[in-house]
């Protein structure tokens, strides 16, 4: 039904048969786009003369093809080499070649249940702050996109607008979303303000300047950043389930629990795969938003992968970026587990 | 009546409203509060006087006192209410002398404009005063930085990035999506698989890299090495082809039969059918570029080639939080997001519903 209607939107069939400013911004775009590709056919249909029907397809594929490999395959594959590396020059060519030096630095550790006793600490800090990020993080925001989803897909009156309410801070950037709770949670904030309106003797709490209280907003404003994202796949995978299995749940005489223990959960667990794996590669990345918010402070109580990453291998005053590459190889380690992770199941689905 | 509540509770057999039915619009209000609270509560702070803005606990409108014109003073004289002789007056200060007010009347004129007399002036003590308040807002903090945060600059910028992009993104995707999808080649598979392999490698994995080929190429600190490097993703590729998948290879045979060329059964047939497809990538892109911060902020370094995210955050790192200023700039950011949602919210959220499931 959706698809049909974004189709609709689009313009594949116009509803309207008056002319409208936006028509006519679509009648000037399609005969521009038109006079451009057939320009290009011109070019492009001796080439097929001469290259025949079936080898086109890598004609199709080269822009593509040429820039996913300058930009995205070549770089992995030198990030493996440039991990070996040290250094402060930029260019390979210049880097002198130490081995697995950088991945000992890293691992340089008397005990790993202890970030002190390393000798790359705050790469360890980065990595167990991460770890817990990622884990109430992933669980705050799948329960609670779940539980949102279940309460827009109740028979209510003006869904459509409170799907956008929960998907708005979605589209708002990471730097916005800082700023908006930095201001917030400021000393002279808005929450310490509504805190000290219940509780007058209360002193403010700095809740940007005090560890725990810096790590558990960057986790909260991140959710709620990001939930409607979720809600909304969610939301599609439960619209999926045929009204009918419930109507004979009812006849069964399942109460609404049983239903949804029975029918609703495991026909949603694909779904809610699709979502946890998506959630876990984008935790796993944390950055932006944090580093608005808190710069990654206090000390080093919101460090994470990627801001490690980035400030050894662009701020630092000498910057190492073998040291940076070698913790981005670990790092796109554990991405691709997850991904292989999600093919798996997706593919699993699929038989089932 | 109970049409009226059933409109609005649009209850199946319009049965009693009961607990959950509360609950359920508990939870919505309170979402609704939440999720666009803190942009109000931004929006509205950012027409607040810096003095205001220091003020705790903060007052939910912005205001700000009110002054009056008296002949003889340059600058308009703030107007207090005071208590004289257990009768409440309004009243313009003159002058303050350690915690001791120089009051005076603004309805009666003084007899030598600009130098009242002794008889003229009300002494009161600072603390027995209360500022005249009204509801204003402090539209300088949208017009001072204007100077210094190239709003304008940054704006054609992220908008240059975002077009771009996504046309580049679209068409190249798109291109390579109907190969993968209608054509049996030597190499297929292998091209496919290599695709899925990087589907989740954000650019975040491969910064150093990614910047050694940008420097090499000469890309550096243009907004081509910000456009370019993200434009084969890896995401688009495999949503168009699930989606073209889908499209019926006999259209393709047809045409050929008819005579069409490769590039014009693209085009012609194909595009137009995965308009759907494109349209969610399309946002999808959309929301990445203009959002994109981390891979400006190490490209570019020159100011006037800032995207809008990068320049906010330069923005307020430079002033040492001046709020009064970053949180105007911040709603300036956000307002042309908020408006296109406000036109394409139903397009945008069902179109990432439907297509969401299979990404």
């Amino acid at each position: 039904m959706s698809r049909i209607d974004a189709a609709r939107r689009v313009g594949v069939s116009p509803r309207f048969s008056r002319k409208t400013i936006g028509d006519l911004f679509g009648d000037v775009f399609s005969l521009l786009f038109g006079f451009i590709m057939n320009t290009i056919d011109l070019v492009i249909t001796p080439i097929q003369r001469r290259i025949g029907i079936r080898r086109m397809a890598y004609l199709f594929l080269v822009p593509n093809m040429l820039i996913f490999s300058i930009f995205v395959l070549f770089p992995m594959l030198l990030n493996f080499y440039y991990s070996g590396t040290a250094g402060t020059k930029l260019f390979p060519e210049d880097r002198t070649w130490v081995g697995t030096e950088n991945y000992q630095t890293l691992f340089d550790c008397e005990d790993f249940t202890d970030p002190n006793s390393c000798n790359e600490d705050f790469f360890w800090r980065a990595v167990s702050n991460t770890v817990v990020f990622v884990i109430f993080q992933v669980g705050g925001l799948v329960l609670l996109a779940l539980l949102t989803a279940l309460i827009l897909n109740r028979e209510i009156a003006g869904r459509g607008f409170f799907r956008s309410v929960f998907f708005y801070p979605v589209l708002l950037s990471p730097v916005v979303v800082g700023l908006i709770w930095k201001w917030i949670l400021q000393r002279h904030g808005l929450l310490n303000g509504l805190l000290e309106t219940f509780d007058p003797e209360r002193d403010a709490t700095l809740f940007l300047l005090e560890r725990n209280w810096a790590a558990f907003w960057v986790i909260l404003v991140s959710i709620w950043a990001q939930m409607g994202f979720y809600t909304l796949i969610l939301l599609a995978g439960l619209q999926s389930i045929p009204a009918v299995l419930y109507e004979a749940g009812q006849i069964d005489g399942a109460n609404n629990w049983q239903s949804f223990r029975h029918i609703t959960l495991p026909l949603l667990m694909p779904t809610m795969f699709v979502v946890l794996v998506l959630s876990l590669i984008r935790a796993v990345q944390v950055f932006d938003q944090v580093f608005v918010l808190t710069g990654g402070g206090p000390g080093t109580a919101t460090k994470y992968m990627v801001q490690y990453i980035y400030e050894t291998g662009f701020i630092n005053q000498i910057p190492r970026r073998g040291l940076a590459a070698s913790a981005s190889v670990l790092l796109g380690g554990v991405l691709l587990v997850f991904t292989l992770f999600q093919l798996w199941l997706g593919r699993k689905s699929e038989v089932t | 009546m109970e049409t009226i509540r059933n409109f609005l509770i649009r209850k199946r057999g319009g049965s009693r409203v009961d607990l959950t039915d509360f609950l359920t619009y508990l939870y919505l209000g309170a979402g609704t509060l939440v999720m666009f609270g803190p942009v109000v509560w931004v929006a509205i702070s950012s027409f607040k006087t810096q003095a205001q803005l220091i003020e705790f606990p903060p007052r939910f409108l912005p205001y700000a006192q009110e002054t009056i014109e008296i002949a003889g003073y340059d600058e308009p004289l703030p107007l207090f209410l005071v208590t004289v002789n257990g009768e409440e007056r309004e009243l313009a200060q003159v002058r303050r002398v350690g915690i001791e007010a120089q009051m005076i009347d603004p309805e009666i004129p003084l007899a030598k404009p600009g130098r009242p007399s002794q008889d003229e002036v009300i002494k009161v003590n600072i603390d027995d005063r209360k500022k005249v308040e009204k509801v204003k807002l402090a539209l300088e903090n949208y017009e001072d930085p204007l100077e210094k945060f190239k709003f304008a600059t940054y704006l054609k910028n992220s908008v240059i990035v975002t077009t771009v992009a996504t046309i580049i993104t679209l068409i190249i995707n798109s291109m390579a999506a109907f190969a993968l999808s209608k054509y049996k080649f030597f190499g297929r598979d292998a091209i496919f698989v290599t695709i899925i392999a990087t589907l989740m490698i954000p650019i975040s994995v491969i910064l150093v890299p990614v910047f050694l080929v940008i420097t090499r190429l000469n890309m550096n600190n243009t907004l081509w090495g910000v456009i370019i490097p993200g434009a084969a993703t890896p995401t688009g590729v495999f949503l168009l082809r699930q989606y073209m998948l889908t499209i019926p290879d006999d259209l393709v045979d047809a045409a050929r039969i008819d005579g069409a060329s490769e590039w014009r059964i693209y085009w012609q047939i194909i595009l137009p059918l995965a308009c759907p497809a494109l349209a969610v990538l399309a946002i999808f892109s959309v929301m990445w570029r203009w959002n994109d911060f981390l891979w400006p902020l190490i490209v570019l370094s020159r100011s006037e080639l800032f995207t809008l995210q990068v320049g906010l955050n330069a923005f307020q790192g430079e002033l040492q939080i001046q709020w009064h200023y970053v949180l105007a700039m911040t709603v300036l950011t956000l307002l042309p997001v908020t408006m296109v949602f406000a036109f394409l919210q139903h397009f945008i959220t069902s179109g990432i519903a439907t297509t969401g499931m299979k990404g």
